[in-house]
């Protein structure tokens, strides 16, 4: 068992696919920057707003004024480098840290390709992704064309955990069994060309949707690991990504995917792509030398492969913890996000806040658009995190404007998948005191129903 | 690579046909069919809608011009019988801010609303004007001086100084102007209402019949939110809500509809929600024939359970108000806490509206552009 994890560890491979991943990364993320700054998003998602939800325990983290800007130019920068490779170590760093700090601000905006992107910056700090066609290679004069095998592995069993995790999460009995909620969301892309009329609407086409879609995810990793399934599971790929691009306002998420499971190929793939760039990197064609990966196994070494381990068992676990908290977890979301639980849910809700001076008993209600977003005030509406946060926001807001005490109810009602709304929280529950915890909110009204399946 | 495309084919075939012997659901026939709702919306309520306010604003300015050249109680009390039967009118339009109507004024969130029915006016401001002589009712000065509450206050309150409404017409030294403001005022209304009306019927129908796309720029997209909106904040809010005091600290009597004239404010209140009622369930304008609306797409989607529970909330608000005092100034002053329960009533269907109601349609309620997981 040690003698092959050790003959493992030191199995070379070519260093193409990394580079080209690298590449491919960097550019993405570069472009993926330039559209949020030109969408105006920095602005209005991160200058504009009053009030940020935190993420439990990074409360530290905030938006920073005009600063932001920078700490944007500074993300997209360094992903530029790590695009070209240059200071690779340095700028994958710059950009993880940037990045993360970017996804921490507010919770509101939360996306799992964003997490994503962060765990996956954050494991190619460990690699030798400037090894083989980059400026660090051009400017140190030599180049590794082989790297171990591991690091190329690590990111297809990244890559295999977010799809086999994301379709592990669909064997529920609200996707498979009720077609939700694709049954709300595909009749409404009535307006797309040839299959708007004529598919759209259909409950077969609902079900069919819902159930490829969970074989899929579960199904795609191991097709792409397989030589003789690898092409058809390339198209595949694209088909499903191309045409949730075309459903939903995904964004670059589908790109993204697109490009990394790139990384299944062999390595002639790679080297033909990496030809292509050679045409436009001619001028700065030099005789770096082909040197041999170092495979003394060092104690930085040793250090990284513990991060690794651990890294990987917490992306192994991290998902079920919800098992921990009782209650319906699409319901509760105790345990929901940071685990590849991607479109599983049409959850909508409306909640009114009254403000009450317990002295007095005078009370009034709050108009969520005076402190909140539109955006804001949606996500708020329906996650119970939020619900207090904001609930603590306020009370600290009036007792600021001179309340000598406040307290602080919430009239809320949310629907999840097609069912009739129904009331979230005790509205005669005062919310101001109580505090956050990772422990189970037992102040969320049960949702009475019971979604069977993982 | 030619094998793995065929395999793909194949793979997709199966796919397809083996999912299709599930095909057991009562949708089979074509989607629900969007152009016959927004062209049923058009031509049987939007259009005959304006088309009524405008018969009613033309007697409204007979009955103005017979006043003017006949200043005395009766010609006035005839006038604001006139002014009610339109303002009544008005509620079943207020909520379809759509189109020329959305822009025509400098308010966006308002749009025409601005020039019929912002309140509350400001009197001090409308004194000022008629003064002055010199105004123009499309300028943001005069935004809170018009419309039917502009009217209100003309025909049934006391400008400064006078001791009762008709004065301002007869012995206020200024009568003159106010005369001329009144007839100012209702041709601006006049006017707009021509404006919008000739642009739905020449140019605007057909736009908003053909904008069948799922986008927030949709047409029934537009259509659902400004229905929601007018419930939640037309409705809701300002005729109950605001006076109440659901939103500050005391009540503010002065802020119910129909200030001046006083025991018109749950009149108007009805009408508004018969507005709505009537939106919902798809009814022709002033006939009993139905036709495709928010109800029939809730039907077609299989919800007639959101279907009855949002005309039940309906019901139980119409209960509540006809419990409610003629006067809603006195209600607030007198019984407030009976105003703030019907409020909790008519509250009560907002979330059947903007939340069961929009996931089932799925309309997006006009929120910020950004990407989904």
């Amino acid at each position: 068992m040690r003698n092959s994890l050790s003959s493992y560890l030191q199995q070379q491979t070519s260093a193409a696919p990394l580079a080209v991943f690298r590449i491919g990364f960097g550019l993405m993320m570069f472009y993926s920057i330039l559209r949020f700054a030109f969408k105006g998003w920095i602005e209005q998602l991160y200058i504009a707003p009053q009030f940020y939800f935190p993420y439990y325990g990074f409360e530290w983290i905030k938006p920073l004024g005009t600063y932001t800007y920078l700490l944007f130019a500074l993300c997209g920068l360094s992903a530029f480098l790590v695009a070209i490779g240059y200071k690779y170590r340095l700028t994958i760093l710059v950009f993880f840290l940037s990045f993360s700090y970017i996804e921490l601000m507010d919770k509101t905006n939360y996306l799992n390709h964003y997490y994503f992107i962060s765990v996956l910056s954050f494991l190619m700090l460990f690699l030798p992704a400037n090894a083989y066609f980059s400026v660090d290679a051009y400017q140190r004069k030599y180049h590794y064309p082989k790297i171990p095998r591991w690091t190329i592995d690590s990111i297809k069993l990244l890559l295999g955990m977010v799809y086999f995790y994301a379709g592990l999460a669909k064997i529920n009995s609200d996707w498979l069994l009720k077609a939700m909620p694709l049954k709300i969301w595909l009749p409404s892309k009535y307006d797309l060309p040839l299959i708007g009329e004529s598919l759209m609407h259909k409950e077969w086409f609902h079900y069919a949707m819902s159930w490829s879609g969970m074989l899929y995810d579960l199904a795609i990793p191991f097709l792409l690991l397989y030589r003789k399934t690898r092409w058809l599971a390339f198209i595949l790929v694209l088909v499903f990504h191309i045409f949730t691009r075309v459903l939903f306002p995904i964004g670059m998420f589908p790109y993204i995917m697109i490009v990394s499971t790139l990384i299944f190929f062999d390595a002639q793939l790679h080297e033909k792509i990496l030809n292509g760039f050679r045409r436009f990197t001619r001028a700065f064609k030099n005789k770096t030398k082909a040197l041999s990966y170092p495979l003394h196994t060092s104690v930085k070494q040793k250090i990284s492969y513990s991060i690794l381990v651990v890294f990987f068992a917490w992306q192994l676990l991290f998902p079920w913890r919800y098992l921990l908290y009782p209650g319906e977890l699409f319901w509760t979301e105790e345990g929901y996000r940071f685990s590849w639980r991607v479109m599983l849910m049409e959850k909508a809700g409306y909640a009114q806040f009254k403000i009450v001076n317990p002295q007095t008993q005078e009370s009034f209600y709050v108009d969520n658009t005076r402190f909140l977003t539109p955006r804001q005030e949606k996500q708020m509406s329906f996650q119970p995190d939020f619900i207090l946060d904001y609930a603590h926001f306020l009370g600290d807001y009036y007792k600021a404007k001179g309340m000598p005490a406040v307290e602080v109810y919430v009239d809320c009602f949310v629907a999840l998948n097609g069912r009739l709304s129904k009331r979230y929280i005790d509205p005669k529950l005062n919310l101001y005191p109580i505090k956050d915890t990772f422990k189970h909110k037992d102040w969320i009204l049960p949702l009475d129903d019971e979604i069977k399946g993982l | 690579m030619k094998r793995s495309i065929l395999m793909f084919c194949l793979a997709l075939t199966s796919l397809a046909s083996c999912s299709s012997t599930d095909d057991s659901d009562k949708n089979t026939s074509d989607g629900f069919d969007r152009t016959a709702l927004l062209t049923y919306t058009a031509d049987q309520r939007i259009i005959p809608i304006f088309k009524d306010l405008q018969a009613e604003l033309t007697l409204l300015e007979s009955t103005r011009a017979a006043f003017e050249n006949n200043p005395n109680s009766a010609q006035l009390e005839q006038l604001s019988a006139a002014w009610l039967s339109a303002y009544k009118v008005w509620q079943h339009l207020q909520m379809y801010n759509l189109g020329q109507a959305a822009t025509t004024s400098l308010d966006a969130e308002r749009g025409f609303r601005t020039y019929f029915n912002r309140y509350p006016v400001d009197q001090q401001r409308i004194e000022e004007l008629v003064a002055a002589g010199d105004y123009d009712f499309e300028a943001i000065p005069t935004y809170n001086a018009q419309g039917f509450p502009g009217l209100d206050f003309l025909l049934h309150g006391t400008s400064t100084g006078d001791a009762q409404a008709i004065d301002k017409f007869t012995s206020n030294t200024l009568a003159a102007n106010y005369q001329q403001y009144l007839k100012n005022l209702v041709a601006h209304m006049q006017q707009v209402n021509t404006r919008l009306l000739n642009d739905w019927q020449n140019e605007y129908r057909a736009t908003f019949i053909n904008n069948t796309q799922n986008g927030q720029d949709g047409s029934f997209n537009q259509m659902a939110n400004d229905f929601v909106f007018f419930y939640e904040k037309g409705f809701r809010a300002e005729k109950f809500g605001i006076p109440a005091g659901v939103f500050s600290n005391q009540p503010l009597p002065d802020r119910v509809e129909g200030l001046y004239k006083k025991d018109v404010s749950k009149d108007l209140a009805l009408a508004a929600l018969d507005a709505i009622e009537n939106a919902f369930n798809g009814k022709a304008y002033q006939q009993e024939t139905e036709g495709p609306a928010f109800k029939q797409y809730l039907e077609f989607l299989d919800r007639n359970d959101l279907v009855q529970s949002i005309n039940q909330q309906f019901e139980d608000s119409r209960e509540a108000i006809n419990q409610l005092d003629d006067n809603f100034y006195l209600q607030v002053q007198n019984n407030n806490s009976q105003m703030t329960q019907t409020y909790d009533v008519i509250q009560a269907a907002v979330p059947k509206l903007k939340v069961d109601m929009k996931q089932a349609l799925d309309f997006s309620i006009d929120y910020q552009d950004s990407d989904g997981d």
